[in-house]
């Protein structure tokens, strides 16, 4: 673990003014990052506030949105987002997980660190760039293969029956898969490789064989940090819009099958945003905004909290 | 912290025999074929995830690589939108990139790598963990919220969209990510560089310039450049507050301005094959630039890993 | 610049001398191309031309039109080449309220301002609707046939295209459709029917639901018409060119669209019966028919519904005015000048493209009444192009 240092109080000598004025300066910066977040969030409820006071929890509730008889409803964006999310995380936790215990503990070095840096490429790559990917790659393959495989196989479930079109909500989690995935395998990564190798050595000189020490000693004690690489994974899925935007193919209703086509609050807010009547419509896509800022922000502060708790009881992981 | 797990790994040269062949050596004079299968059996599949998780990059890179590649011309660098698509090109997008982007970054890098100063050198604990507490959730903010957020206070004030409301936008986006790499970038300066500094007289602000910073300036620009190709690729803050323009828009920062990622996403979801074309060649630049910042950025650190 | 057609030229000198009759003074017969410093007051009816030094407008609306608009700032641009405009397609409901909230300079939408819409503008203000081109809408599909090949030929009457969009029709080989199609009918295939429309307030649209509120009872009591409705079934997509791409990535797919974006896409339409009981395909001249039907019926204040089931044997049943919206007052002189220079050479030289790019130009009384509302237009009080 890298050393952190922390400076000498410098006692008198921060009275002089120079100092005095860098000190607040910097501090003036520094608090700008606390201010933009109050004021996001402060605007957002404030704006908002028209449509959740006309609509109440009917705003959350109601499934209708219509802005020609002025009735806004969300439940159908929340879902929407919620599922996608969902079908994200589904994909990616397994395969991330199995990732980051591949990189931080199986794989022999010469192959470990080409493949974390390929892996972190993934993030690299911007959302827009996915959804075009999306649009003219993956939709057009899904609906040729996979999708009229499980749809033969699983079509008598409800959630897995046809019509596809290739684009819709499972297209959607499926590249929301592929773009939380760095964020679970690189946290995954950091919080296991934060477990003590005391514990790795108990279990081998027992006798365990590699997975056995991943599994049992390991794992346990990494679990909630892994959690909370997996509610942020989750997080982010849920706050993506141009990828989704792109591939979920606007469909207004609820959906009721993976292959439905769906909206998410935040494809709803990007393409309907900018041509919203000011008043009740902009107010309601604003307390869309709100909506989604109150889960991403509490999933966020969840999952910081399990993955600080889980470098501290391991003693000294990055946070 | 790779540290930690590389004293598991074979390692070549005069050494005690590593747990892993002890364990090795145990368990196959023990009890182990059920054992065994199952460890054989997850270590493949851990390896077969892994080897998943980069299906999808393949298939990203190769398609934009392909398709991106045959539809650079010079009309595409060149020209900017025409009617129906044919002989145009992005220019608008790419001057409007090669203009908001370094005016966010004018924005962003000093109030982030001070907000970090006052962070790591001033702050007591509790304001300098309300501050990192701040940036990490303003990280994971989606962006769409953030346009929103400057659409309120820079478009609809002036009833204009204009390219300095996305260059904020882009700002806002980069400062928490600047931030918190920089405050981990002067936490690895030594103190007793700090303190020598101050030991002979230089005053704290004049220590943290010259000694602090200009140390922790390696991972600082990293931060820096990672913040740089995040705001070159986002969309989201831009449709709200710059707009996007067919005009080539040069130096106007108070009128609408396109940018790379607005004109994929426009000309993305186009029904004209010329412009799905163009879309790709821009997602080629844009994705070239991107990835070069990030391998440059990360494959310097990670050189330092091995090395 | 161009020699103008002899039509166009024709109509441009009759529009001239119809000015003059009234105005007094010097009549010019061809417009002139050349940029020079015009004072804004001038005596006369002169051509409108854009004045000198740099100039941007911005408007913002329809995507009906777009294609066109594209095609028209282009080539103003290579006459005028100090101006520019930026026109951002966001759909008539965007161009009503861009307009609206004065954000920018000229707003654009295929379905003219509701009244509520005109109380809503600022106090004491007025818009004014000019007209610049006539379209169809065609409801475009993109169907694999059963024989492998790109399904082509479709003809669809009144009840099956509401019940398509009701989503009473669910397959295309479904009875009602094959009874339109007795040729094709066999390769009609089993797949589903995917409804594309629109996701934002769009005068197409409008112009579409205008239809089929008209020709169903059912969809006008349970949906209704308008630049946005509740649609039944289906998926949205912002702009013509959003419902041409999903139609166009997805086998089963039907919407409608302005006829220009179902060409440039590569889709086909299908052929709409009329109210002569003809099936008509969506083209220009079909429009042009129904346009010249009703052009007596035009009202003063240019705000003319959408032309529906228009009479005559080769009317093509749904079809459109577009228009620009501006303030009769333009508060900015410059930019007021430049736009009413840019109207009018839409409403003269302008018409001349709009055969080739799929759009119907005006018809003749139509021109020459939108020309004369340009002078209508005032800064500060001042007529800009007196008439």
């Amino acid at each position: 673990m890298t050393a952190r240092s922390r400076p000498p109080r410098a006692g008198g000598r921060t009275s002089r003014l120079p100092d005095r004025v860098f000190r607040s300066g910097s501090g003036l910066f520094g608090a700008s990052v606390v201010v933009i977040l109050v004021v996001l969030g402060v605007q957002l409820a404030v704006n908002g506030d028209q449509a959740l006071s006309t609509f109440g929890t009917g705003f959350l509730t109601g499934s209708t949105w219509d802005p020609v008889a002025g009735i806004y409803g969300a439940l159908p964006y929340i879902v929407g987002t919620i599922a996608a999310a969902l079908i994200a995380v589904t994909l990616a936790a397994p395969i991330g997980i199995l990732t980051a215990i591949f990189l931080a503990e199986l794989a022999p070095r010469r192959l470990a660190l080409p493949l974390t840096f390929a892996v972190e490429l993934l993030a690299a790559i911007p959302s827009v760039v996915y959804g075009l990917w999306g649009v003219f790659v993956l939709g057009p393959v899904l609906h040729s293969t996979v999708e009229a495989w499980i749809v033969d196989t699983l079509g008598w479930i409800p959630l897995f029956a046809g019509p596809t079109f290739g684009i819709g909500l499972f297209a959607a989690g499926i590249i929301l898969a592929i773009m939380i995935l760095p964020t679970i395998v690189s946290i995954s990564r950091d919080v296991i490789s934060a477990v003590p190798d005391s514990h790795r050595e108990a279990m081998l000189a027992l006798g365990a064989t590699r997975w056995e020490t991943v599994s049992r000693a390991v794992l346990p004690v990494a679990r909630s940090g892994i959690a909370g690489a997996v509610i942020l994974g989750l997080g982010r899925a849920l706050g993506e819009t141009m990828a989704v935007t792109m591939v979920i193919g606007n469909g207004e209703h609820i959906p009721t099958s993976i292959f439905s086509t769906a909206q998410t609050i935040a494809s709803k807010i990007a393409t309907t945003f900018n041509e919203a009547q000011v008043g009740l419509q902009t107010s309601a896509l604003i307390a869309l905004g709100l909506v989604l800022l109150v889960i991403t922000l509490t999933l966020n502060v969840v999952a910081r909290f399990l993955v600080w708790r889980a470098a501290g009881v391991s003693g000294g992981g990055r946070t | 912290m790779t540290a930690a797990g590389a004293s598991l790994r074979p390692i070549s040269g005069p050494r005690t025999p590593a747990p892993g062949d002890i364990a090795r050596r145990i368990q196959r004079a023990g009890l182990g074929r059920r054992r065994g299968l199952a460890d054989r059996g997850m270590r493949t599949l851990a390896l077969v995830a892994s080897l998943t998780a980069l299906v999808p990059l393949g298939g990203v890179l190769a398609f934009v690589a392909i398709k991106g590649a045959a539809a650079l011309n010079l009309d595409l660098l060149t020209k900017g939108p025409r009617a129906l698509g044919i002989g145009g090109g992005a220019l608008n997008a790419i001057v409007g990139t090669a203009q908001m982007v370094p005016l966010a970054t004018v924005i962003a890098l000093p109030v982030g790598i001070l907000g970090a100063v006052y962070v790591a050198e001033f702050g007591g604990q509790r304001s300098a963990a309300v501050v990192r507490f701040a940036a990490d959730v303003l990280v994971g903010v989606p962006s769409i919220l953030i346009g929103i957020f400057v659409f309120t206070f820079l478009v609809l004030p002036f009833r204009q969209f204009n390219a300095f409301a996305g260059s904020v936008a882009l700002a806002v986006i980069m400062v928490p990510v600047v931030l918190r790499t920089t405050e981990e970038a002067l936490h690895l300066v030594p103190a007793s560089l700090r303190e020598a500094s101050l030991a002979l007289g230089v005053p704290v602000w004049r220590t943290v310039l010259s000694v602090t910073l200009r140390t922790g300036l390696p991972g600082i620009l990293t931060g820096a450049m990672l913040a740089i190709a995040r705001a070159m690729g986002e969309t989201a803050p831009l449709l709200f507050t710059a707009l996007g323009s067919r005009l080539v828009n040069v130096g106007n920062f108070g009128q609408p301005m396109d940018a790379l990622p607005l004109f994929i996403y426009r000309n993305a979801t186009q029904p004209n094959a010329v412009l799905n074309d163009q879309a790709w060649g821009a997602a080629f630049l844009l994705l070239l630039v991107v990835l070069a910042i990030n391998v440059l950025v990360r494959g310097r650190s990670w050189g330092r890993r091995i090395g | 610049m161009t020699i103008l057609p002899s039509r166009t030229k024709a109509l441009a000198l009759a529009a001239t001398l119809l000015l003059t009759a009234c105005g007094g003074g010097g009549a010019s017969t061809t417009p002139t191309v050349a940029p020079g410093p015009t004072s804004v007051a001038s005596t006369g009816p002169t051509t409108p031309v854009p004045p000198s030094g740099n100039v941007t407008l911005t408007g913002a609306g329809a995507t009906f039109p777009a294609l066109l608009y594209q095609v028209w700032i282009e080539k103003f641009a290579t006459a005028y080449s100090n101006v520019q405009i930026d026109y951002q397609a966001i759909g008539s409901g965007g161009g009503i309220k861009a307009i609206t909230q004065q954000t920018v300079d000229f707003g654009a939408s295929d379905a003219a301002m509701k009244d509520s819409e005109i109380a809503a503008l600022p106090a004491g203000t007025k818009i004014l609707h000019v007209p610049t081109a006539l379209g169809a809408v065609v409801v475009t599909y993109n169907v694999k046939g059963a024989d492998g090949a790109a399904l082509d030929g479709l003809q669809l009457d009144g009840d099956n295209i509401a019940n398509i969009f009701l989503g009473h029709i669910k397959t295309w080989n479904d009875p009602a459709i094959a009874a339109n199609n007795a040729d094709i009918a066999a390769k009609l295939p089993a797949t589903p029917i995917l409804v594309v429309h629109r996701s934002d307030g769009s005068g197409t649209t409008n112009a579409f639901t205008t239809y089929l509120d008209t020709i169903s009872t059912e969809w006008h009591a349970s949906v209704g018409a308008g630049k946005e409705v509740k649609w039944p079934v289906g998926n949205g997509a912002p702009g013509n060119d959003g419902v041409s791409a999903g139609v166009k990535q997805t086998d089963g797919a039907v919407g409608y669209v302005e006829l220009e974006y179902a060409s440039i896409s590569g889709l086909k339409s299908a052929k709409v019966k009329n109210a002569a009981g003809k099936f008509v395909a969506g083209s220009v001249d079909g429009v042009t028919a129904a346009a010249d039907a009703i052009v007596d019926k035009f009202p003063a204040d240019f705000r003319q519904a959408p032309i529906i089931n228009g009479a005559g044997d080769t009317t093509y049943p749904i079809a459109a005015y577009t228009y620009i919206l501006a303030y009769v007052d333009q508060t900015d002189a410059t930019k007021g000048q430049t736009l009413v220079a840019f109207l009018y050479w839409a409403l003269t030289d302008g018409q001349a493209e709009e055969k080739a790019i799929g759009y119907a130009p005006l018809p003749a009384a139509i021109q020459a009444k939108a020309l004369a509302e340009l002078h209508q237009f005032t800064t500060g009080g001042t007529p800009i192009w007196p008439g």
